[in-house]
């Protein structure tokens, strides 16, 4: 039962992956944003059949705290942000996709080397997925470094944010409640900044292209 | 313990309340006043434990310990003189026209935050929490980067954001990390992430993760601490912000963003026994040190170089407690106190001589002696004491340092005295015109505030004549903790 359930993880993390790799090479915001609210879901699942293979309460908690803020609030916030900033059929065309995956997919073989003598040692049922884990958290990290505009840029945070509680999950059944509230605290306000820069950014420069802050430099 | 309680609870209340009458003329003063309070709650504190020595309370969940609690009296004192200093600072501001009764109740209720934020990072004991309170902090701050709403503040706050973000994110899967080491050896029950716990169990932690752990912990606590590579928010939100905000960024954020990753360290020189940590830290160190005085020399913005400066300093202390030992961790934790004082007075009288001159581009403020010598002095003061000049605290502590280096780590001595011959030379060059000369430039409409200043600057003067006993005492056990 408990092989089967550990299957299933697995199979939830390697979605998990797919789906960093789908954002990466995804051009238009509005399917960024669905992506990016498949990807809050499919961690909710994760941390929900962990819990339940391991008989952890705290983490259907974990997991409801997730599903209120990944997949209903924020993705809500992006969505009433692209709108009102009508943004909404944007679309991102100077990004050099198969350079990224194939970038991307050096990313991950760096990773799952890095967590292997680490993963050994854990003893959870999700220990094979912290390679994922770290490779997601990268794989975002490389998003956030190549997109342009302002709101890409904020969901490869978000997703950054995602796959550390995946990590999170997957080496330790979860951090301890009290920090976990924390950290959900910190995202949410972090998101609420974030929506509150978009308009001043947009008031000051007309767009929400972030090559226009790129003034500040040494001479 | 009531006394810990006001110390984090009187600022979190100022930031509520400010929250809706911070656009009053009356904030000004209310937000001296919790400032004051937190700042006598902290004194009550620290007598305490002079008394009683050190403690634990409320489920081990904060602690005072000779290492945070020198930090938290210093970041309630420095959090009161700069509230003292933005009375005049933010009512001249509002008369320029920058700030509107809303940006003003945006940032009284905002350094509030702020100051609880760092004051909660100080004093938990859990590491979560610590990695909880830091993120606080950048979100406290970051709108207060940009209240000016100018197209430059706004790009640096919006890469203050997105940068700390990004490195606290991987302080966060550093802290995953040796929550797994401790699991295994503490169990799932929730004390696994005390600091406390994980330091009587430091040596049966595994220490392969604790060293991914500890790379992780000093790239994402080391982001906000300003270290070279991962600096590059540092001196646009210093200098693009308001000055007082200035101020604390650099005289109180690095501190605690450097105790974060001491902390790791404690625990990760247990589980190691080897001096890993320690050369990451000399290395982060070194190399801050030297690209941060080249990069003085290359500044406009009076307020761009002084930023440039701090990095330069924090990069002194990590090589300090990366260099270890008894000595060196005596210099690194007096640095960190004279620089928190002397770094922040310089900053208010940076913030008034750009506003007598309306620019912060040096080569256009001229003069500053005939216009208002107190800004003058405490300007040219001030900058003495950073780069080192004797009698100021700032010569003790770098004297130390370099006389440890010389014995310990001989080949980095020239590089440091290198890199502080640079940064002398290039900061003295700018600032001598900008104290002494002709001027054209008209005073301020309001009397400056000038005793914050100078009440820094003596400190800083007495730290470098007599260091009081129980400082000393404290300096001296955390320096033991920190270890080599």
């Amino acid at each position: 039962m408990n092989a089967l359930l550990s299957q299933f993880v697995n199979l939830l993390a390697s979605a998990l992956l797919m789906l960093s790799f789908a954002m990466i090479s995804q051009r238009r915001i509005l399917s960024l944003i669905h992506l990016f609210t498949l990807q809050g879901a499919t961690l909710v699942a994760a941390t929900i059949l962990v819990g339940y293979a391991t008989n952890q309460p705290h983490l259907y908690f974990s997991a409801g705290l997730t599903f209120l803020l990944k997949v209903v609030a924020i993705p809500l916030l992006l969505h009433r942000a692209i709108d009102r900033l009508n943004v909404r059929w944007d679309i991102e065309t100077l990004i050099n996709i198969p350079t990224m995956m194939i970038v991307g997919i050096g990313l991950v073989i760096f990773a799952f080397n890095l967590a292997l003598p680490i993963a050994k040692l854990s003893a959870t049922v999700a220990r094979g997925t912290l390679g994922i884990a770290l490779a997601c958290v990268l794989l975002s990290f490389m998003m956030m470094i190549t997109r342009a505009k302002a709101i890409p840029q904020v969901i490869g945070f978000l997703s950054m944010e995602n796959a550390l509680f995946f990590a999170a999950t997957a080496a330790t059944y979860g951090m301890p409640m009290v920090v976990e509230l924390g950290i959900a605290l910190d995202v949410l306000v972090g998101i609420l900044i974030l929506g509150v820069f978009m308009f001043q950014i947009r008031e000051q420069f007309d767009s929400l292209d972030i090559r226009h802050l790129e003034r500040l430099k040494e001479e | 313990m009531e006394a810990l309680a006001s110390v984090l609870g009187l600022p979190l209340a100022g930031g509520l309340l400010l929250a809706f009458v911070g656009h009053r003329d009356a904030a000004r003063d209310v937000n001296a006043a919790f400032s004051f309070a937190t700042l006598v709650a902290a004194l009550v504190l620290m007598t305490h434990v002079i008394e009683s020595g050190p403690f634990m309370v409320w489920n081990k969940a904060f602690f005072i310990d000779p290492l945070n609690v020198f930090l938290v009296t210093l970041t309630a004192f420095v959090g009161f003189t700069t509230a003292l200093f933005s009375r005049p600072y933010m009512r001249i501001e509002r008369d320029h026209g920058k700030m509107t009764p809303r940006r003003m109740r945006l940032y009284h209720s905002a350094y509030q935050l702020f100051n609880f934020t760092m004051l909660l990072a100080l004093m938990t004991n859990n590491m979560g929490i610590l990695w909880v309170a830091m993120e606080a902090a950048t979100l406290a701050t970051v709108l207060l980067v940009s209240v000016y709403r100018t197209a430059a503040s706004l790009e640096a706050a919006w890469k203050y954001f997105i940068l700390c973000g990004v490195g606290i994110a991987q302080a966060l899967f550093g802290t995953v990390l040796l929550y797994m080491a401790a699991e295994r050896v503490l169990g799932s029950e929730g004390g696994a992430l005390l600091w406390t716990n994980l330091d009587a169990v430091k040596g049966q932690l595994e220490p392969n993760i604790l060293t991914l752990s500890f790379v992780f912990m000093i790239l994402g606590y080391g982001t906000k601490a300003g270290f070279v590579p991962v600096h590059n928010w540092l001196p646009d939100a210093h200098a693009e912000g308001p000055t007082p905000i200035s101020a604390v960024l650099s005289g109180l954020l690095l501190n605690v963003a450097l105790y974060a990753i001491l902390r790791c360290k404690v625990l990760t020189d247990g589980a190691l026994h080897t001096h890993l940590a320690g050369n990451l830290m000399m290395g982060f160190g070194l190399l801050s040190v030297v690209a941060a005085a080249f990069f003085i020399s290359r500044q406009r913005d009076v307020k761009r170089m002084f930023a440039y400066s701090s990095i330069e300093h924090v990069g002194l202390m990590a090589f300090a407690f990366g260099v270890g030992g008894p000595v060196a961790n005596f210099a690194g934790l007096l640095h960190m106190t004279v620089h928190s004082l002397i770094k922040s007075a310089i900053f208010f009288a940076v913030g008034h001589a750009a506003q007598n001159a309306g620019t912060q581009i040096m080569s256009e403020i001229r003069g500053l002696l005939r216009i208002s010598p107190t800004v003058g002095w405490g300007l040219m003061l001030g900058t003495l004491a950073i780069l080192g000049m004797p009698p100021f605290g700032v010569f003790a502590s770098e004297f130390l340092i370099l006389t440890t280096a010389m014995r310990v780590q001989p080949w980095a001595t020239p590089l440091l005295l290198l890199a502080l011959g640079v940064a002398f030379a290039s900061v003295f060059r700018r600032v001598q015109p900008m104290v002494f000369g002709e001027s054209s430039m008209q005073p301020l409409a309001h009397p400056p505030a000038l005793l914050p200043t100078f009440v820094h600057l003596g400190l800083g003067l007495m730290l470098g004549l007599y260091i009081p006993p129980y400082l000393a005492e404290w300096y001296r056990q955390a320096a033991k903790m920190i270890g080599g």
